[in-house]
């Protein structure tokens, strides 16, 4: 059973693979939040039990990858992603299997993941073991009011088995959250909202655990995990830099110094290309 | 004549009970029958009539204060864990979640229902900014939508029903005022289907909601000068009754739609979408003309922007006058 940093770079090569092939995509987000999403496929859900919701819909092609591996649908399935009449669309929909809930708008699935919780929970939430709903937000995504009216309700309504996390790389579209519209304090405002707070290194697996431990263990108040991550996690020119957000295209000489920089040689590219 | 049956209504007057009451009553009726179903709200609840629900049923009601957008999109999370959610609020709230409707309810198909109170000019002396006049319009416009608005309590009472049966998004569309009585217990209530309830071949009035009792009021007018004009109720505005309303063209060949809400997008134009693909008519359309109200009565609103009877008729005469002309 390869690690969990095997996953996580795996889920790198075949998101950047996947928007090289359809031509357009969001790496940079993909790649900041690989380590958390290979955490919770490969360690934290439990199946048929726990759903996730990616509410940011637009890192699907590492949402995607983690399925893959997990063995939701085929390789032949990765070649359809953003193609017409494909199976793996542009944002993640309840018809791709695996997939929890239909994301794309910033902020509702925030909303859809604490209606999962008030579904899900059963009776007081002192009853470890129950089923529990996570979501991954961007940071850029916070500044959408919606956010903080779930928020509100999830603190308000004590869902202890409920489970946010930030995937917080500090960029978004257009340029840095600091420069387009501040978040900070961001601890602070989520534990304004009566939730329980935990800053990380979203790229430390023994963080991201005993994080997820920590929110597992916790009745009466919802968690979020405020992970540090690195826009472009992996990719050397990507690491840092908010143009790869985009919806880009990466140039051939491209991915193949994306591929090379996650550790694949020259020669084994071609086991990247799932694009027909 | 279509299938639908010339049906003739017991017209007892005001009811006295509003839309809303009828509609809260009703999902508290249902309560035991649909185990799953839940009602949300933002509080509005003695608005909206869910306060039955609330007494009756605390532990299946959700309040999510004065924020509707996280209502909509919390209802397809509860959706997805196996609730039958019915998310309630004014009208013209609910198109603050026009967008959380489209992406997170109806592309992903769920089942889910969003109910509305104060719709158009019935909601009164809040005045403009309290008044929908595009919520038909506006969901009406999103794939996978059904589209209902009833016209009096015991419509109401069984169009709930019919939504919880139906496995799919619904806006419901309620009212604020006391409804006049169109309906006697009799009435079968179909997803999808019209209703005449009154006879004629002159000319086709198609209402909704409210203003179906101004439609028969209507009616009653050219009555008196001869004139027979039919009236449907086409409580379903998405599907529309497109059999209906082709039989319609063909016996009568002349139409006025008559709705509380803008004429852009609602029940007029999809009447006039229908027609225009099968048998193309005159149509004039009732509804407020592209412009917002104002503080007052809903019948002193009704009569100052043409929304009550003698506008309707007068709609039918110029209907009329244009059959048979290019």
């Amino acid at each position: 059973m390869p690690d969990l940093q095997t996953r996580a770079i795996d889920i790198r090569r075949i998101a950047v693979s996947l928007i090289h092939g359809a031509g357009s995509g969001h790496p940079g987000s993909c790649l900041s939040a690989a380590d958390v999403i290979a955490a919770l496929y490969f360690e934290e859900l439990r199946p048929g039990i726990d759903k996730f919701v990616l509410s940011k819909g637009h890192a699907c092609p590492a949402l995607y990858a983690a399925l893959y591996l997990r063995g939701f649908f085929d390789r032949a399935a990765l070649g359809s992603f953003r193609v017409l009449g494909g199976l793996l669309q542009g944002s993640p929909t309840t018809t791709i299997p695996g997939i929890d809930a239909t994301c794309g708008s910033l902020g509702q699935g925030f909303s859809i993941a604490l209606g999962l919780a008030l579904g899900l929970r059963q009776g007081s939430d002192a009853a470890i073991g129950q089923p529990r709903a996570y979501v991954m937000l961007g940071d850029g995504e916070l500044q959408e009011g919606e956010v903080w009216e779930a928020a509100m309700a999830a603190g308000h309504y004590q869902l202890g088995n409920l489970c946010a996390i930030v995937d917080y790389n500090k960029m978004q579209s257009d340029d840095l959250n600091a420069k387009t519209m501040g978040l900070e304090p961001l601890d602070a405002k989520w534990r304004a909202f009566n939730w329980n707070v935990q800053m990380i290194d979203g790229h430390n697996f023994a963080e991201i655990a005993a994080a997820f431990a920590n929110a597992r263990a916790t009745t009466g108040k919802p968690t979020v995990i405020i992970a540090n991550t690195i826009k472009g996690k992996g990719v050397s020119y990507m690491e840092g830099v908010p143009s790869w957000h985009g919806s880009v295209k990466l140039k051939p000489e491209e991915i193949r110094q994306a591929l090379a920089d996650l550790g694949v040689p020259t020669d084994r590219q071609p086991e990247y290309a799932f694009h027909v | 004549m279509s299938d639908n049956a010339a049906f003739v209504p017991s017209l007892i007057g005001s009811s006295g009970e509003t839309l809303r009451e009828a509609f809260g009553k009703a999902l508290t009726a249902a309560a035991a029958k649909y185990p799953s179903l839940v009602v949300l709200d933002a509080d509005v609840a003695g608005g909206t009539g869910t306060h039955h629900f609330r007494r009756a049923h605390p532990d299946r009601f959700i309040q999510f204060g004065i924020a509707e957008q996280n209502m909509v999109a919390a209802a397809a999370g509860l959706a997805l864990a196996g609730k039958l959610p019915v998310a309630s609020t004014f009208a013209i709230f609910a198109l603050r979640a026009v967008e959380q409707v489209r992406q997170s309810i109806a592309y992903p198909h769920l089942n889910v229902k969003l109910a509305a109170s104060h719709p158009g000019l019935d909601a009164g002396p809040d005045g403009a900014s309290a008044q929908a006049l595009e919520d038909l319009a506006a969901f009406r416009a999103i794939p996978g939508m059904t589209v209902v608005s009833p016209a009096d309590p015991i419509e109401m009472t069984k169009a709930v029903t019919a939504i919880l049966d139906y496995n799919g998004p619904v806006y419901l569309r309620t009212g604020r005022s006391p409804a006049r009585r169109i309906f006697d217990e009799s009435y079968v209530f179909e997803l999808g289907r019209g209703r005449i309830v009154r006879a004629g071949g002159d000319v086709t009035i198609v209402a909704c909601g409210v203003e179906v009792a101004r439609a028969l009021d209507a009616a009653d007018l050219l009555a008196r000068d001869g004139i027979a004009a039919r009236v449907v109720n086409m409580s379903t505005i998405k599907p529309i009754d497109e059999a209906l309303l082709v039989a319609c063209a063909r016996e009568t060949g002349a139409f006025v739609t008559a709705e509380d809400h803008n004429v852009i997008g609602g029940l007029g134009g999809a009447v006039a979408e229908t027609l225009a693909r099968t048998i193309p008519s005159p149509i004039e359309f009732i509804g407020v003309q592209d412009v917002f109200g104002e503080s007052g009565e809903p019948d002193e609103l009704a009569a100052k922007y043409g929304l009550a009877g003698p506008s309707i008729a007068d709609a039918a005469r110029r209907a009329m006058a244009r059959k048979g002309r290019r």
